[in-house]
């Protein structure tokens, strides 16, 4: 085995070895990790309460939910996570939103290299997926009668190319080493959208919406998104209606993102768990790289740094006419 | 399009220019133009504006009173900042810029509201009816009609 493909296992070994000690000693009553999915290139959520079961525990280039999402429903217990990048921004946003008690919270970060997007793997091979896994570099896919290796910067989720963060920003312990950033511009993409004329935009952006078919997955997966009763379910007042409408479409996109301004840290899984595939990255991208310009936020970087929305500054703030 | 007339709906601070505000209340505004007042520029929810657009308007004024001057101390500063990101958001989902305008008015603006207004009037309908946005079913003409 190559050496990335060890550095896998042996970061999976790292964070069942943690998992147990954590545990034993009674230091947490839950380990948050991942365990393998029941398809190829899926990774799934686990909630491990016994120490006999940390072996059901892994780390591969598919554990790409934000597991911070469960945090909040798990605030009565003493809870150890496995945190990327990513997930450890959203927990410094949800600190700052005081949702949850840093006390009881028990960072395990792990460097990430960006998680692979199956989707895109899917496309680029001639069949069904039946194995996949990591070697060196590349991610080797295998099925009936085919064996592809693939670049895993070419197979990237869109979020995690654009990522400027892929190591915790706040943790207990780091497993693993930090890994470089290989982002240089993280807001090229809504630049390029930004270039394109209004009416192309309005276009695109309708395109999109009209795919929703609101089901809220992106609401689900995202651990910013927990607001006991979301602005679509409001009767009174109506912001929007419920059914798949174009308007109502339109409504839930602008709504959520814009709900999560300043909250967003840009982790993808909003897209990740759409069905139907709505670019959700450009619209997110916008409302983070327009706080970034506007008022020098970045989400998830700075613990007790309230959201840029809560505050303001009278003499340095732009205008708007 | 003939016999086309924008509808703008302007969101007026409670406690803005009392002078302003009693002379739209003897019925001077255009056709078209309907006026509501908001307890403060930073109460009002960008989903509002939203459905406004959605619910038929094709210009939206806001106004709010200038920094420094706001009867809750702050509610313009965050106003400010909610306008300026929800501006900057449609704006990037294809609504033409112009069609949310914002002002901030203060002492020295004492009779301004009615020039606002034609200018929300004028640029909105160089523009057009607003069709970037996917709009419900319109409100009743005569409910929009001042």
């Amino acid at each position: 085995m190559t050496t990335k493909g060890s550095a896998m296992s042996e970061c999976t070994e790292a964070i069942r070895s943690e998992a147990r000690r954590l545990l034993e000693s009674g230091a947490v009553d839950v380990v948050l990790g991942f365990a393998e999915g029941t398809v190829p290139m899926r990774a799934a959520p686990l909630f491990v309460r016994d120490a006999s079961e940390v072996e059901r525990l892994i780390w591969n280039p598919f554990c790409e939910n934000n597991l911070a999402r469960y945090l909040r429903d798990l605030r009565g217990e003493k809870v150890a996570i496995v945190a990327k990048g990513c997930d450890t921004r959203s927990i410094v946003a949800l600190l700052n939103e005081q949702q949850i008690d840093r006390e009881k919270v028990y960072i395990i970060g792990v460097p990430c290299e960006g998680m692979v997007d199956r989707r895109v793997v899917m496309r680029r091979v001639p069949g069904e997926v039946l194995r996949a896994r990591q070697e060196g570099e590349e991610i080797v896919v295998e099925g009936r009668g085919f064996s592809e290796r693939l670049p895993r910067s070419e197979v990237r989720y869109r979020s995690c190319s654009a990522c400027t963060h892929p190591n915790p920003v706040i943790y207990d312990v780091l497993l693993g080493e930090a890994v470089e950033t290989w982002c240089s511009d993280r807001f090229a993409y809504v630049r390029e959208i930004e270039r394109k004329p209004a009416a192309e935009r309005a276009a695109y952006f309708d395109s999109e919406a009209r795919r929703c078919i609101r089901c809220y997955a992106c609401r689900q997966a995202c651990p910013m998104c927990y607001c006991a009763e979301c602005f679509v379910d409001h009767t009174t007042p109506r912001w929007t209606e419920s059914g798949a409408t174009p308007a109502g479409q339109q409504a839930w996109q602008i709504g959520r993102a814009y709900h999560l301004l300043g909250r967003c840290v840009n982790c993808g899984a909003c897209e990740r768990a759409c069905p139907m595939e709505i670019d959700l990255v450009y619209l997110n991208g916008k409302s983070s790289k327009d706080v970034w310009e506007l008022f020098g936020f970045e989400a998830g970087i700075e613990v007790d740094k309230p959201p840029p929305l809560a505050v303001f500054l009278p003499e340095d703030d732009p205008d708007v006419e | 399009m003939r016999g086309w007339q924008p509808r703008v709906v302007v969101f007026l601070c409670q406690w803005s220019l009392k002078s302003d505000r009693e002379w739209a209340q003897r019925s001077q505004v255009p056709d078209g133009v309907r006026l509501i007042e908001v307890p403060c520029s930073g109460r009002l929810s960008p989903l509002l504006l939203l459905s406004t657009f959605q619910r038929g308007a094709d210009g939206i004024l806001v106004v709010g009173c200038e920094p420094g001057h706001c009867h809750y101390k702050e509610g313009n500063y965050l106003g400010r900042r909610k306008l300026a990101t929800l501006k900057s958001f449609l704006d990037y989902v294809g609504l033409e810029e112009k069609r949310l305008q914002v002002a901030w008015l203060g002492e020295s603006d004492r009779g301004q509201l009615s020039r606002l207004i034609d200018d929300v009037l004028r640029d909105v309908r160089e523009l057009g009816p607003m069709q970037e946005l996917a709009t419900l079913e319109a409100l009743p003409s005569s409910v929009c009609a001042s």
